[in-house]
């Protein structure tokens, strides 16, 4: 198999370089590549740096301009052929490089799996054995870590639902074939039709909010933290300019964390705005202060506001022990009105940190805000976690891998081939989604048939 | 009790304890590969008895079937030899999946099986129960049997079936008994513990036995055999088959039968909790279904005889536990048997079983060199798994004696691997009965194609005759040949053609096509596209079978190829049997304790264990690089 990864660290300004290697690394580089001077990419080239473009022939749709490199076997990182795509800086477009490369026949790579066969083709000296499993020991946790992070909630519920499907009808086929004798209603083309049709719709609808950036969670995972009133909703409308969060001047009624998606100056951001920090007896509140606590321990970057017009409160403290060790930007809000709290106490609390002057209701020191969470990304301070990333390129991969197989299906279904064959696709596209949510234990399947089918001699 | 005085009474190659499905397939390889073979049965009338139902085939184990003939085992033979009824199941659905099932005449099978050993050149036949095994430190170097006669051997396959420390179960009353009436083998289980051997219980169950003219058939569905009759053995094809077939029946159980299941329930072993085996769950009893699928309002009963000579009908569906009175109270709710007459009752045996994950995937155990476990012992349920682990353990005994390489099969080759590899690689806590959804490469492995798959196998081992293996060899060249001619035949789009194809019920052409891509059109197939085709070779209904299936699944079996391709990267690496994991930086250690439990042969199975994550995959692909150039390293230096 041939594989593709992104392979500088994510958000850099500058380039991003996506990497491929494997016999068909050529073979795709030809496929994606439009040279300027260049027609085809081959061996003449090795190790040479070409100038074009990179096109989605299939949609006929220019996506960046790139220098490429091919290299051939074994005198590469891998041994294998290599082909090396270098793009302009930022999650967007290595983004849409890589799915690209995905589409025209590479595997996303596994965590350290680059290393993996550099070490198992002979690459890396046997004195770096044990490093590279430690390496790739620690990737592979990180990353599982990262997928389970990111399926709680709706995304691993859909994949589990359309799961669910799916294993309902591998069954129905399988106890059809299996147990003929019996007295069970034996599944039907008409069945398999709609359920299949249910399955690729739930599957579409997941690619196309992926595709919107929604369930991907990309960008710089940013956390907008203060107590109950300070402005935090306020803060969160004035970013986005439209009324999404519940603005009021009643204590804890933003309940839920919310997310917005924005991009300032080309820096894509996550904003998590969380329910305000406050000791309470409020059992549903409670939910969402705890819940604040753990985005906190996710977020890449924390803005935090203090009231200025009050004196810091428990809730304050509280805050301020919570980001103690967090890259954070500082707002002192309600300036416009009569002071009670001084930068030179924040600062003595907070140590060597920006404090901007605000008032979110006038609308000033936003603009110190937004130049500030610029400086940050560009100078490196800020990194938007790569691992999630990655996770969410390989989860919209077997996403589309499982549509591929599903749609596979669903014309052999209405073709009436015999279930045995159509159950090779179902088969693979259930084990596609398995693998988003990190099982595909094959029992299941018996464990379903004896459950719901009365069968036996 | 008095000692047992010994007496040496013979030397052998190898010996196998049982006569069942497991043992004579075990004995018979063994002996034909020509070693010196003794085979051992508690009586010489229950040679591959069959004990429970009286059928062979039907999904997955049709398949094994046909495997373990094309192999060289005597299965098929034998039930061409002796079957009542045929038919294929599934044939509505994809031709994978297509089963044979027939209905043996119980008696002679056993008469043909027994005649088929007593003529074996290298074997020896003979009654006796066997009340221990020795072993030293090298390995297997014996058994004694209960009345003192020691016979000396290079190995042992075990193959007990239900026997060790056999209980039946009936409502309150248990004893100690083997299947059907059959003495049960007490001894040897002790034996066996005494050594260390970790023997767990499990339980299955069989219907009662009713008098064929007790059954009102008038309120029945009859089920006759197919007209056309195709033999299990590829030695078979071609020839007449053909003989009068027995019907079966088709009834029902009754809410009222479920009532007095459900009063009853209590008096059943199973729900008083004394049976502590576990059964299989697609054996359940009747008291199961009922429970588990309580809004059923009936369940299907089929009536089959047992044989032509005698008026005994086995109840198929209604396996029970319950006392004797109950069982005769129920079944006379079923529609049809109001009148029953019982011959047996029905009943749930527990026997000793060991956990095969300590054996290797010859089905030779780890520790103990040359000893054998194969059949219900290890585990598996039905004739057809026993029969196939009993062939795979005789192969190997023998080759094992010769200093061989091992036979092994794979799951993407053969039901026979996917069986024996789920065996000793699973920790499976319930007798484990042949599907074809257990098989990843189900497309792949057909029954029609199982001769083209292992006859070569079967002929490298010396149990296929040469001249068997050339008719394979000329079929399989008649199926390429024939494939080939069908790519090349080109279908103009002519006024004639066209008109052809609209009455076969498939859309006109507007641009020339192979025949071959026409076969591939749903509605079409390789006999309805003949008026198209004037000049084909005649050829046998067998190939153009397989010319017609190679054609349409062309694409899924692709498919699967790559599938295998992929699977066969990782089978290849071998591991060490010997090797500790404990000394692996990087594994999980639940990973580290069931990788020394169970010591993979091949990072392939290593994938397979439970516990063991892909990332443990990773480490162990890595550390074995590692080890190789460090062997490589030391060697040159």
């Amino acid at each position: 198999m041939t594989i593709a990864a992104i392979s500088t660290s994510i958000g850099e300004a500058g380039i991003g370089i996506v990497r491929i290697s494997g016999k068909k690394s050529l073979d795709i580089g030809n496929k994606i590549f439009r040279g300027n001077k260049v027609e085809k990419l081959d061996k003449s080239l090795n190790r040479r740096l070409v100038y074009g473009h990179i096109v989605d022939g299939e949609r006929d749709l220019l996506i960046d301009e790139v220098l490429i490199s091919f290299m051939a076997g074994p005198n590469t990182y891998t041994r294998e052929d290599m082909v090396e795509v270098y793009c302009h800086g930022g999650i967007i477009s290595v983004r849409k490089v890589l799915d690209l490369v995905l589409r025209n026949g590479a595997r996303i790579a596994e965590a350290g799996e680059f290393t993996k066969r550099a070490f198992l083709n002979g690459r890396l000296d046997l004195s770096q054995a044990e490093a590279v499993i430690d390496m790739i020991r620690a990737k592979t946790d990180k990353s599982f870590e990262a997928s389970l992070g990111q399926l709680e909630g709706s995304l691993s519920n859909k994949v589990k639902n359309i799961r669910n499907i799916l294993l309902e009808m591998i069954a129905h086929v399988e106890v059809s074939i299996d147990f003929p004798d019996e007295d069970i209603e034996e599944v039907t083309y008409e069945d398999l039709e709609r359920s299949a049709y249910t399955v690729k719709e739930e599957i579409e609808k997941l690619l196309s909010t992926s595709q919107r950036g929604r369930i991907l969670r990309d960008g710089l995972n940013t956390v907008i933290l203060g107590k109950p009133n300070v402005g935090k909703s306020s803060l969160l409308n004035a970013i986005l300019r439209e009324n999404r969060a519940i603005v009021t001047n009643i204590p804890g009624t933003t309940r839920d964390i919310i997310e917005e998606y924005i991009n300032i100056d080309g820096i894509p951001l996550k904003i998590v705005d969380t329910a305000g920090i406050r000791v309470t007896e409020d059992v549903v509140e409670q939910i969402g202060v705890n819940k604040a606590k753990e985005t906190v321990e996710k977020a890449d970057l924390i803005i935090a506001i203090f009231d200025g017009s009050r004196e810091l409160s428990e809730e304050d403290f509280e805050i301020i022990d919570l980001i103690k060790d967090k890259k954070s930007i500082i707002l002192l809000n309600k300036t416009d009105l009569p002071l009670k709290l001084t930068r030179a106490y924040l600062k003595s609390l907070l140590g060597e940190r920006e404090i901007i002057d605000s008032s979110i209701e006038l609308g000033t020191g936003l603009d110190i805000l937004e130049k500030n969470i610029k400086e940050l990304f560009y100078s490196g301070q800020v990194e938007i976690n790569s691992d999630t990333i990655v996770t969410n390129i390989r989860h919209k991969s077997l996403l589309e891998k499982a549509l591929e197989n599903i749609s596979q299906a669903l014309i052999d279904i209405k073709s009436n081939v015999p279930i045995d064959c159509i159950e090779v696709d179902l088969r693979n596209c259930w084990e596609d989604l398995g693998e988003i949510s990190g099982d595909t234990v094959g029992e299941d399947i018996l464990d379903k048939i004896f459950a719901e089918f009365c069968i036996g001699k | 009790m008095k000692e047992v005085k010994k007496y040496l009474a013979g030397d052998y190659d190898v010996v196998v304890i049982g006569a069942g499905h497991a043992g004579v397939e075990a004995a018979l390889s063994s002996s034909r590969m020509g070693l010196n073979t003794l085979i051992m049965t508690m009586s010489l009338d229950s040679i591959v008895a069959l004990s429970c139902n009286p059928n062979i085939g039907g999904t997955g184990k049709g398949h094994l079937v046909r495997e373990i003939d094309a192999l060289g085992g005597e299965m098929a033979l034998n039930i061409d030899k002796s079957f009542i009824q045929s038919r294929m199941l599934n044939t509505s659905k994809g031709p994978a999946v297509h089963s044979l099932r027939v209905q043996a005449d119980k008696k002679k099978y056993h008469m043909e099986m027994k005649k088929v050993l007593e003529d074996e050149p290298n074997l020896t036949l003979r009654q006796g129960e066997i009340v221990d095994i020795f072993i030293d430190d090298t390995g297997v170097k014996g058994v004694a049997t209960r009345t003192g006669a020691v016979y000396n051997c290079k190995a042992v396959v075990v193959a007990t079936g239900t026997y060790l420390k056999g209980r039946v179960y009936i409502g309150e009353v248990n004893y100690e008994s083997g299947p059907d009436g059959m003495f049960p083998s007490l001894q040897l289980s002790d034996a066996l513990r005494d050594k260390g051997f970790y023997l767990r219980r499990m339980k299955t169950g069989t219907p009662a036995r009713v008098h064929k003219d007790s059954i009102d058939y008038s309120k029945m569905e009859i089920q006759p055999g197919d007209d056309e009759i195709i033999p299990f053995s590829f030695l078979n094809v071609g020839k007449d088959l053909s003989r009068e077939q027995v019907p079966c029946y088709l009834t029902y159980t009754t809410e009222k039968m479920h009532e007095i299941i459900r009063v009853n329930l209590h008096r059943s072993p199973m729900y008083a909790g004394e049976i502590e085996g576990i059964g299989p769950r697609y054996c359940p009893s009747i008291e199961d279904k009922i429970v588990r699928f309580s809004d059923k309002d009936k369940h299907q009963i089929f009536i089959e005889p047992e044989g032509l000579d005698t008026k005994e009908m086995y109840v198929q569906g209604a396996s029970s536990t319950l006392p004797e009175e109950t069982q005769l109270e129920m079944y006379r709710e079923i529609i049809g048997l109001e009148n029953v007459k019982f011959m047996r009752s029905a009943y749930a045996i527990e026997y000793d079983a060991i956990d095969a994950t300590t054996l290797k995937r010859t089905l030779e155990h780890k520790e103990i060199s040359n000893l054998f476990f194969a059949g219900q012992i290890n585990g598996s349920s039905g004739y057809e798994e026993a029969a196939a682990q009993g062939l795979m353990a005789g192969i190997n005994a023998v080759l094992n004696i010769r200093g061989e390489e091992p036979f092994i099969l794979d799951r993407s080759e053969a039901y026979i691997g996917v069986l024996i590899d789920d065996l000793v690689t699973k920790e499976t806590d319930e007798p484990y009965r042949m599907m074809t959804s257990r098989a990843e490469y189900r497309l792949t492995l057909r029954q029609d194609n199982a001769d083209l798959r292992l006859t070569e196998k079967g002929y490298k081992i010396g149990l296929v005759s040469e001249e068997r293996y050339l008719r394979t060899l000329e079929k399989k060249n008649a199926i390429e040949s024939e494939i080939n001619r069908l790519g090349k035949l080109q279908i103009n789009p002519t006024k004639e053609n066209n008109e052809i194809i609209k009455q076969l019920g498939s859309s006109i052409l507007s641009n020339p096509v192979s025949l071959l891509d026409l076969i591939k059109r749903p509605e079409l197939g390789y006999d309805i596209v003949g008026p198209l085709d004037l000049n084909r070779p005649e050829l046998l209904r067998e190939i153009r079978l397989q010319v017609e299936t190679e054609i349409k699944y062309d694409g899924y079996i692709k498919k699967q190829m790559i599938q295998i391709e992929q699977f066969k990267k990782l089978e290849n690496k071998r591991l060490d049997q010997n090797f500790d994991y404990d000394l692996v930086r990087g594994l999980s250690n639940e990973a580290k304790q069931k990788l020394n439990n169970i010591k993979p042969d091949s990072v392939g199975q290593a994938s397979r264990i439970s516990g063991v994550s892909p990332s443990d995959i990773n480490v162990l692909l890595i550390y074995l690089e590692q080890r190789r150039r460090e062997e490589r390293i030391g060697s040159n230096g």
